[in-house]
């Protein structure tokens, strides 16, 4: 599962910064059928975290009302230098992890 | 019995009714789901800001924001949001949690939508109240339900 992930580079302390980050998912609903007649089942990303040198700053538990290839925005302090770790798993139990890193100037 | 009794106890008989008519008005579908997050404590209008096209040509992806008016300190933040609808066959959207280093309560996203309706955002804050906002919808094409 590949995702996009657009954190500044460089802040400055203090700085609310903005996290965005789309990951390739289908978000299948479970409401779909296939070619020939059978219904798909249902796997989406349930739950998203976003840590900040290990401090969970964000969390979301998405469901099947949320849009194919899941984009998420939000915000977050720039507090020091450091990794943002981002994790998420679907239905069937897969799982993605992405790291970006963030050079906080005083 | 007298007849004086009998006409007070017909005339509080017609009167009762009219009573718990406005308390009854206010549920909603919604309202389990609601509850299952609010615990009971009611949710006030405003401080929240749901941002989503009055207009969508297709259900599938509806760019949806919201915004909530709140210092985000530590004694003062948004603990979460809780995003519902009210025709999708899954009623409970998501459900975003933030802190106080989230330094600012606004979250984006992309959702779908099953036809033409009502989106309601409700922030849970950390002194324990909820507050909400809804938008209205029109979806052309709707989502979910449709085999595309």
């Amino acid at each position: 599962m590949a995702a996009r992930i657009q954190i500044p580079k460089q802040a400055k302390r203090g700085e609310v910064i903005e996290v965005r980050i789309v990951i390739q998912h289908d978000m299948e609903t479970g409401y779909r059928h296939d070619d020939v007649g059978h219904l798909i089942k249902r796997n989406v990303i349930n739950a998203f975290s976003c840590r900040y040198n290990g401090i969970e700053v964000f969390r979301a538990d998405l469901s099947s009302g949320i849009s194919a290839n899941p984009y998420l925005q939000f915000y977050t302090v720039a507090e020091a230098s450091g990794e943002f770790e981002f994790y998420w798993i679907d239905d069937e139990g897969r799982q993605g992890l992405e790291r970006q890193s963030i050079v906080v100037t005083a | 019995m007298r007849r004086r009794d009998f006409l007070a106890g017909a005339a509080g008989l017609v009167a009762l009714p009219a009573l718990p008519q406005a308390a009854r008005a206010q549920v909603t579908p919604l309202d389990p789901h609601l509850w299952a997050i609010t615990k009971g404590v009611p949710v006030s209008k405003g401080r929240v800001r749901l941002e989503l096209p009055q207009l969508a040509d297709n259900g599938n992806s509806v760019a949806m924001k919201v915004s909530v008016d709140s210092p985000m300190t530590a004694n003062d933040h948004v603990k979460g949001i809780h995003l519902f609808s009210d025709r999708n066959p899954v009623t409970h959207m998501a459900s975003f949690h933030l802190g106080p280093r989230a330094g600012k309560a606004e979250v984006s996203s992309r959702v779908r939508l099953a036809g033409s309706q009502r989106v309601t955002a409700v922030a849970q804050f950390s002194d324990g109240s909820f507050w909400s906002d809804t938008a209205e919808v029109v979806v052309t094409l709707s989502a979910c339900l449709d085999e595309s």
